[in-house]
């Protein structure tokens, strides 16, 4: 099963963290990282620049209309993503457990549509 | 639709040797096989509609063929068939390929049943277990969930318990079904370790929900929703079987059995909640009562986290009153103590308050009003601790702040009876 996990925090978690906290985070992913090489696999990960950086897209009268910032004020903050094969929930929540606890991660399984597999 | 059969066999009505049997049939052997189905066809849905029309056509040919010498063997290989039915049917519906049956893996896995009931299938009904009580799942659905696929509960009973409409709570089922497929939760044990002890823990507290829920203040005619409390006592004594020895299961079925053996005694003839000092102790149940003390015995000196200390917590402290003769000879300095270890353990504002009560009991009301103290922030809603507050005014001799207290908790009671009872608590008081 292919699993999506956005990682969302409170804003000023990495910003404001210590150079030693942010070292322990990154310890913390990279033990994340090794245990999905061993029991899962890595499709894809990346971290996002700040939500204050992100543009969203709508349409109004079917026109594209740009506006600044992202699409939902909420009080955490996307900050990246992974997105991983394990065998079950069982599996993906058992590696998530190893990222900063100050995450919080919502794992969702992803679906295929059909017709979009082949390009 | 898979509600009909079961609810007619659950139900016979005239209690015939051949219906009997059928009852017994589907009491011990709905999980067993059905936990057999899932294992093979890995869908919850399809498993239980299988399994739903297997026991159909035993109401039907039972009576003429004769009651089969294997009847589990029989309702798996019935309910196999119509599982491979539907999913042929889904096959040419999707206008794929017609699925190949293995009729051969069919006979073969229905003769291992015959030759070994125990541990093969007793691991499968483990898995079932373990998935219906999946912590992705909200407790009453899990509760709900394992109550229907794991003993068997018809769906209109379910709904009685947790004082919904039937068709509400068949589409909670169907939800919870669809999103353990969807989320991708697997059908399979944890593996031994602090991960298993928490996965057991939930399946405990899971197995409470579905027995407290029998017990929750309510609209409904209370005398079923409490002989329905003991589906929940039927799904631990099951949970026990599959999971020997574990504290946590041991715990929660000796606290179950103990609660449940003061059934008769609860409300009086005018169905006003009659309290623990005024209960009839001869209509207690003693067969229950000595089920679950020596269940306890063993564990009384150990100390347990988690969900399992919780329970043999609660479980020691209600056996107090189960030993006690009388009312007034109740051990309150020993239920204090364990309520003193339960807060310990859980920091629950709702544990002080019972243990509140019983340091007042043991060591008088000013003593159980000192640790009230600052647990007004913790329940700002609750209506017991103004309540208890007011009961401990009283004999401290303070009647006008009994009053008082006892008009926020009559302001906040939203249970008809329980409202009833402080009500006339406060009229004993006189009028100011």
């Amino acid at each position: 099963m292919r699993y999506f996990v956005t990682i969302a925090y409170e804003p000023g978690v990495w910003s404001d963290a210590s150079e030693e906290t942010r070292t322990r985070y990154h310890e913390e992913h990279l033990a994340f990282h090794k245990a999905v090489a061993e029991h899962a696999h890595l499709v894809a990960g990346e971290a996002l620049a700040g939500p204050e950086t992100a543009t969203t897209l709508r349409h109004s009268d079917g026109r594209p209309v740009l506006t600044e910032g992202p699409f939902v004020e909420t009080a955490e903050v996307v900050g990246g993503f992974y997105l991983v094969d394990a065998d079950d929930l069982d599996v993906m929540t058992g590696l998530c457990e190893l990222l900063p606890k100050v995450y919080s991660l919502e794992i969702r399984p992803v679906v295929q549509v059909e017709g979009l597999e082949t390009r | 639709m898979s509600e009909r059969d079961p609810e007619a066999v659950g139900n016979p009505g005239t209690g015939s040797p051949f219906e009997q049997q059928l009852e017994d049939a589907f009491r011990d052997q709905w999980g067993r096989v059905l936990a057999l189905l899932v294992a093979q066809f890995r869908r919850l849905d399809l498993a239980e509609d299988g399994l739903a029309e297997a026991f159909e056509a035993a109401a039907r040919r039972w009576p003429e063929d004769g009651v089969p010498t294997n009847p589990a063997a029989w309702l798996l290989t019935t309910g196999r068939r119509r599982v491979l039915d539907r999913l042929r049917a889904e096959a040419v519906a999707a206008r794929k390929e017609p699925l190949l049956v293995v009729d051969e893996q069919t006979r073969q896995e229905a003769s291992s049943m015959r030759a070994d009931p125990g541990g093969l299938v007793g691991d499968e009904r483990l898995r079932l277990v373990f998935l219906c009580a999946h912590p992705s799942l909200a407790t009453e659905s899990a509760a709900a969930l394992s109550l229907r696929l794991v003993i068997g509960v018809p769906t209109a009973d379910i709904a009685k318990l947790f004082l919904v409409s039937e068709p509400t709570m068949a589409a909670r089922l169907t939800r919870a079904k669809r999103r353990l497929a969807a989320s991708g939760a697997p059908f399979s044990v944890p593996p031994e370790g602090p991960a298993r002890d928490a996965r057991v823990g939930v399946v405990a507290s899971v197995a409470y929900l579905a027995f407290t829920a029998g017990y929750a203040p309510g609209s409904g005619p209370d005398v079923t929703r409490t002989s329905l409390a003991g589906e929940g006592i039927r799904l631990a004594r099951v949970l026990r079987e599959l999971l020997p020895g574990e504290p946590a299961l041991d715990s929660l079925l000796a606290l179950m059995l103990l609660q449940h053996s003061r059934r008769d005694a609860r409300l009086g003839p005018d169905g006003l909640p009659v309290l623990l000092p005024d209960q009839d102790r001869a209509t207690w149940h003693r067969e229950e009562i000595a089920e679950a003390l020596g269940m306890l015995a063993p564990l009384a000196g150990q100390r347990l986290d988690g969900v399992a200390g919780e329970y043999l917590l609660q479980a020691l402290i209600a056996s107090e009153h189960a030993i006690a003769p009388t009312s007034e000879d109740t051990r309150w300095d020993r239920i204090a103590e364990r309520y003193a270890e339960l807060e310990e353990l859980t920091g629950s504002p709702v544990v002080r308050l019972n243990r509140a009560v019983a340091v007042a009991e043991s060591a008088g009301p000013v003593a159980g009003l000192a640790l009230l103290d600052g647990l007004d922030d913790d329940l700002p809603h609750s209506h017991r601790l103004p309540a208890v507050r007011a009961e401990l005014l009283s004999r401290a001799g303070d009647r006008e702040g009994a009053r008082a207290a006892y008009g926020i908790a009559i302001e906040r009671c939203a249970n008809d009876a329980e409202r009833a009872l402080l009500t006339s608590r406060r009229a004993t008081l006189g009028t100011p």
